[in-house]
C-alpha cells in the first residue's frame, strides 16, 4: 500500500474539485486530487451543449471546454497530484496530527493511503431514480436517467432508444429531448408533476419549444407499461393533487428518461461523520464553508445543486481560500448563524462572517413576481434588494458586506435572517 | 448438452427448488441436467424472494410444509459454511398489538411447541421491546423464534448451482420447455428452439409453470395461481431499521405485511398478497404502497417513504389446499412432482431437496455416491467485506479488484468479470450475483461501466446485452 500525506486532499475532480484545487495550489499548499473517471471534469463531459461560462468567462462554452480551461490550471499549477481511476472507499481512523486519512482504491495505482491536515468534499451529486419517485407499473428494460442516458449518447455514442417520453422537466432533461431529436430519436413529450417547469427558462424555450415537443404539466406517469422492454407509459392529469386515472392517455415509447431532480452525493461525507442539512440533502456549513467535522470542507452540487457551473467554480475557489486560511492557522472562528425564512427553502452556507464579506445562496419556496429579498438581524433589516422573478427551481444568489453590518456588534441575537416577502 | 446422449435426471426449473435439487443429485454417480426457460437461473420466483428463513411456527405438524420448514431450517448453518452466501440468524419476532392477536401468537407458539422448534419463546411487552428496540411501543406481546434469519435468496440459489456445475451439473438457460416424447424408458424434451434433450427422470419444479409442465408430461392437472406479492426496499441508511424480522399476526392469505433487515444491512417492507391471473404480471401500483407502509409502520413506526430506493414484485405459486406437492406422478412413472412450493419454500429447499431424491430412489434412480464430491465452493473476494489491507493484497495478483465499479453497494470490477465467467450475461443476472446497481443510485453510475465489461468479456456487442435476456435490449442502437 502506497503512503502519501498532503496538505488537502480533493474530493472529486469536477468543476468544484478542479477549482478548490487550483486555487490551493496557489496558495503554495500540496494537494491531492481524487477522481473516480480516466479524466477531470465530471459531468461537464458529457454537457457536449452551450452556455457555459457566461460569468465567469463571459464566454459562451461547452461543458468539455469549460472543463478543459480548469484542466490546464491545474497542470500547470505545481504541488498538484490528480489520482484518476481513484475511488476514495473507506475512511481510516482520525489522528490529532493528521486529521484525515482516506483509501483511496484504484486500477492504475492500487489502494492508496492518503492524509492531509484538510479535506474538501466535491462529489457532486446524483439524479434522482425511479424508485426515489415511485412509479407504478412494470421494470422492463427502457429506464433510465436522464444524466445516464446523456453520457450513453455523448461520450459512449449509443442512443438509450427510439422513442422517449421524459418525466420531469429539469435542465438534463429538457437538454436531452433536443440532444435525442437531433439524434434521430423522437419524443413523444415532457411529463411534469408541477404547474411549472423545474428546468432554467432558456432551455423550456431552446430545447422543447423550438422543436415542438409537448410539455405536459400538472401530469404524471401513472404506470410503466411492457414486460421485457418499455412500450409505452400512462400519463395522467393531476387535480387537486391527486392523478385522475379516468383521463389517462397512453404514450406509446420504448423508452422513459427521468430528469426529477439531484441530490447531493453525500456517501464519503457520512462515511466521514458530516452532519447533514434535510434540505439540501448536503452538508452543513460554517461561513467558510467548513462541516461539522473540523478541516473538512464542502463546495459545489455536493454542498446543494446549483443551477450553473458558474456559481460552482465561484463557490469552490471562495472555499479554497477558507481552506488556505486554515491550513495557515488564520481561520476566523467569529461567525453568526444564518436562518431561513419565509418563503426560503434554505440558504447556504449556515453561517456568516460578520467581519467580512460574505456570498449566499438560496432557493425559494414560492412562484413569484416583483418579490423582494429581505435580510434582518435581530428583527432589524440590513438589506433589502427587488428580485423581479422567484421560483424553486431558479437559484439567488447576494451578498453581504461588512459596511451592511456597522453598527450591530451589540445586538444580543446576531442570527441573519433571509426571507423572500 | 451432447446431442443423444441420456441424462439420468433431468431438472426443470433453476429456481431454489430446482438448484437445490440438482446440487442434492451431484454427489451421485448421475449424470444430471438442470433445464431453466430464462436467461439465467433464479430469474422467475426466487428473485423476488422475502430471504428470510422462517421459524418454523406458521404451519402445525400435519403440513408437509411444517416438517421440510424445520428440517431446512436446520441445514443452513452447514450450507453457509460450505457454499459462503450471506446468511444471518438475527431472529424473528411476531407483534402482538391487541390482547386478540396475542391469541393469535399463542396459536403460533403452540404451533412451534408441536414443530419442535429450538429456543421459541412467547414474549411479553418488555422483552419484546428489549429484543427489537425499534418495535411499536404499544406492542402488548408477542413470539420470538430466534433460530429464525435472513438470506439473499440470490446468491444461495447462484452458489447451489454453482456448487452442483463444479460436481458436473449442466445448466441450460434459455431451454423454455415446449414438448415431451415418451421413448423406450426415456423422455425426449423439446425447448421452444428445438433443442432437445433426453432424460430417464425427469423432476418437474417449474414453479408457476409446474402446472403446464405436468400437462406436457401427461401427469397430473393441478393449476397453478399466482399470488402477487409487492416489496419495497429502503436504503441502508435509513432511520429506525430493525435488527430482527418482525411479522404481524397471519392473515388466511398470507404470513401479512413485514419489516425485513436485509442480510446486506438495507431493510425489505411488504409483501402484499392478491392473487391474479397472468403468471407474467410483475407490476406495482401506488395503492399498495400506502397499504404496505401503513402496516408496516404499525410494527415499526419510524420507516419511511422517503428511503425507499426500490419497489418490485414476485408471484408466488400456490396450490389449491395450500400445502406443497411433492410425490411422485402417479401417472408418469419416472416423473417427481415438486409443485405449489410458496413460502417457506427457500427454508424448506435443502430438505425438500433430499425428499426428492429418496422419491427418485423409490422410483428406481440408482443413487451410488461419488467418492470425489466436493460440497465446498470456492469463497470469491467481495472488496465490501474487506478492509484496505486485504484489497490491497488482491490488487497485487489482479488490478481490477482495485476498480470500484458500484460504489453505492461497494463492488469491483474484479467481482464483474468473476461474475460474467460463472456465465451471468445480462445486467439483471450480474445484479443478483454481485449486488452492483443494487443500491442507492440503482445503476446511475454503474450501468455503463457494466455493459463495458460486459462486452469486452463476451465479445457480444454493447447493443445486444440485455436486462434479462431476448426482447429487453438496453440501448436503441449506435449513434
Amino acid at each position: 500500500m502506497t503512503g502519501k500525506r498532503y496538505d488537502a486532499l480533493v474530493f472529486g475532480g469536477g468543476s468544484a474539485g478542479m477549482a478548490a484545487a487550483a486555487r490551493i495550489a496557489a496558495g503554495g499548499f500540496s494537494v491531492a486530487v481524487l477522481e473516480r473517471e480516466r479524466e477531470l471534469g465530471g459531468v461537464l463531459n458529457q454537457c457536449i451543449h452551450s452556455g457555459f461560462g457566461l460569468k465567469v468567462f463571459r464566454e459562451d462554452l461547452t461543458g468539455p471546454e469549460y472543463a478543459e480551461r480548469y484542466c490546464q490550471r491545474l497542470a500547470s499549477a505545481s504541488g498538484v497530484d490528480v489520482y484518476l481511476e481513484t475511488t476514495a472507499q473507506e475512511v481510516g481512523a482520525a489522528g490529532a496530527e493528521t486529521p484525515l486519512t482516506v483509501y483511496g482504491y484504484s486500477r492504475l495505482h492500487g489502494i492508496l493511503e492518503l492524509s492531509a491536515r484538510a479535506g474538501v468534499l466535491a462529489m457532486g451529486c446524483r439524479e434522482r431514480n425511479r424508485g426515489n419517485i415511485g412509479i407504478p407499473g412494470t421494470r422492463p428494460a427502457g429506464v433510465y436517467t436522464a444524466g445516464f442516458a446523456q453520457r450513453l449518447l455523448n461520450i459512449d455514442g449509443y442512443l438509450p432508444g427510439r422513442r422517449a417520453v421524459i418525466v420531469g422537466s429539469g435542465d438534463i432533461g429538457l437538454i436531452m429531448a433536443r440532444r435525442l431529436t437531433w439524434s434521430g430519436a423522437e419524443v413523444l413529450g415532457v411529463v411534469e408533476i408541477q404547474s411549472y417547469p423545474s428546468g432554467l427558462t432558456r432551455n423550456v424555450v431552446q430545447c422543447l419549444n423550438d422543436f415542438g415537443i409537448p410539455l405536459h404539466l400538472s401530469h404524471v406517469v401513472s404506470r410503466i407499461l411492457g414486460r421485457n422492454r418499455v412500450e409505452g407509459v400512462e400519463v395522467s392529469p393531476l387535480e387537486d393533487g391527486v392523478p385522475k386515472q379516468e383521463k389517462a392517455f397512453r404514450l406509446d415509447c420504448d423508452t422513459v428518461l427521468l430528469s426529477v431532480g439531484l441530490l447531493p452525493d453525500t456517501e464519503l461525507a457520512k462515511k466521514l461523520g458530516v452532519a447533514l442539512n434535510p434540505e439540501t440533502g448536503g452538508p452543513l456549513v460554517d461561513a467558510g464553508l467548513q462541516t461539522s467535522v473540523a478541516g473538512v470542507f464542502a463546495c459545489g452540487n455536493l454542498l446543494h445543486v446549483h443551477d450553473l457551473v458558474d456559481y460552482v467554480t465561484e463557490e469552490a475557489e471562495r472555499c479554497a481560500e477558507r481552506v488556505c486560511e486554515y491550513l495557515a492557522g488564520e481561520y476566523e472562528l467569529a461567525q453568526h448563524r444564518v436562518v431561513p425564512g419565509a418563503n426560503v427553502r434554505y440558504v447556504v452556507p449556515n453561517r456568516y462572517f460578520p467581519g467580512r464579506e460574505n456570498r449566499f445562496y438560496l432557493r425559494a419556496l414560492v412562484v413569484k413576481n416583483q418579490a423582494r429579498l429581505e435580510l434582518r438581524i435581530g428583527g432589524e433589516t440590513v438589506k433589502q434588494r427587488r428580485l423581479a422573478h422567484v421560483q424553486p427551481s431558479e437559484m439567488v444568489s447576494f451578498t453581504l458586506k461588512p459596511a451592511e453590518l456597522a453598527g450591530l456588534a451589540s445586538k444580543a441575537d446576531n442570527a441573519l435572517e433571509v426571507s423572500i416577502a | 448438452m451432447a446431442g443423444e446422449s441420456v441424462y439420468d435426471v433431468a431438472v426443470i426449473g433453476a429456481g431454489v427448488i430446482g438448484a437445490a435439487i440438482a446440487r442434492q443429485l451431484s454427489c451421485y454417480r448421475l449424470n444430471v441436467v438442470l433445464l431453466e426457460k430464462e436467461a439465467d437461473a433464479c430469474f422467475g420466483i426466487s428473485k423476488a424472494n422475502s430471504g428470510i428463513i422462517h421459524g418454523g411456527f406458521h404451519h402445525g405438524p400435519d403440513a408437509l410444509k411444517a416438517r421440510l420448514e424445520i428440517l431446512g431450517n436446520t441445514l443452513f448453518d452447514r450450507l453457509q459454511r460450505q457454499l459462503h452466501f450471506p446468511f444471518r440468524r438475527c431472529g424473528i419476532l411476531v407483534a402482538a398489538l391487541s390482547v386478540e392477536e396475542m391469541k393469535a401468537v399463542e396459536k403460533l407458539y403452540e404451533n412451534g411447541v408441536r414443530n419442535k422448534v429450538i429456543g421459541i419463546e412467547l414474549a411479553g411487552r418488555e422483552r419484546m421491546l428489549a429484543l427489537e428496540p425499534q418495535l411499536n411501543p404499544d406492542v402488548v406481546g408477542g413470539l420470538h423464534a430466534p433460530s429464525g434469519g435472513v438470506i439473499e435468496p440470490y446468491r444461495f440459489v447462484f452458489a447451489l448451482i454453482e456448487n452442483a456445475q463444479d460436481n458436473g451439473v449442466e445448466l441450460a438457460t434459455g431451454f423454455e420447455l415446449t414438448g415431451v416424447e415418451h421413448e423406450n424408458g426415456a423422455f425426449l424434451l423439446v425447448s421452444a428452439q428445438g433443442r432437445r434433450v433426453r432424460a430417464r427422470y425427469a423432476v418437474n419444479a417449474a414453479g408457476l409453470y409446474a402446472d403446464s409442465v405436468s400437462a406436457l408430461f401427461g401427469a397430473e392437472q393441478f393449476t397453478i395461481v399466482p399470488r402477487k406479492g409487492e416489496e419495497f426496499l429502503l436504503d441502508r441508511n435509513a432511520k429506525g431499521l430493525p435488527g430482527k424480522v418482525v411479522f404481524p399476526v397471519p392473515t388466511r392469505l398470507s404470513k401479512g405485511i413485514l419489516v425485513i433487515p436485509t442480510v446486506e444491512g438495507t431493510c425489505m417492507v411488504g409483501p402484499t398478497a392478491v392473487e391474479i391471473q397472468d403468471k407474467e404480471d410483475l407490476a406495482t401500483s401506488q395503492s399498495n404502497l400506502e397499504l404496505v407502509f401503513a402496516a408496516a409502520r404499525r410494527l415499526v413506526p419510524a420507516l419511511s417513504e422517503r428511503d425507499i430506493i426500490t419497489s418490485f414484485a414476485g408471484l408466488r405459486p400456490t396450490l389449491a389446499g395450500g400445502d406443497f406437492l411433492i410425490e411422485s406422478s402417479r401417472r408418469v412413472p419416472r416423473l417427481v412432482q415438486v409443485a405449489g412450493i410458496q413460502s417457506p419454500g427457500l427454508t424448506a429447499a435443502p430438505a425438500v431437496s433430499e425428499y426428492v431424491k429418496d422419491l427418485l430412489k423409490k422410483a428406481g434412480l440408482t443413487l451410488v455416491e461419488k467418492p470425489d464430491w466436493d460440497p465446498y465452493l470456492p469463497e470469491v473476494p467481495r472488496i465490501r467485506e474487506l478492509t484496505p489491507f486485504q484489497v490491497d493484497e488482491l490488487t497485487r495478483r489482479d488490478p481490477a479488484y482495485g476498480e470500484v465499479v458500484c460504489r453505492c453497494e461497494g463492488v469491483s470490477e474484479a467481482e464483474i468479470v468473476a461474475a460474467v465467467r460463472r456465465g451471468h450475461r445480462t445486467l439483471d443476472g450480474i445484479k443478483f450475483y454481485t449486488r452492483a446497481q443494487m443500491g442507492r443510485c440503482q445503476g446511475g453510475f454503474c450501468t455503463y461501466r457494466i455493459l463495458r465489461i460486459l462486452a469486452r468479456e463476451t465479445g457480444q456487442p454493447v447493443e445486444a446485452i440485455t436486462k434479462r435476456g431476448p426482447g429487453s435490449e438496453l440501448l436503441g442502437g449506435e449513434l
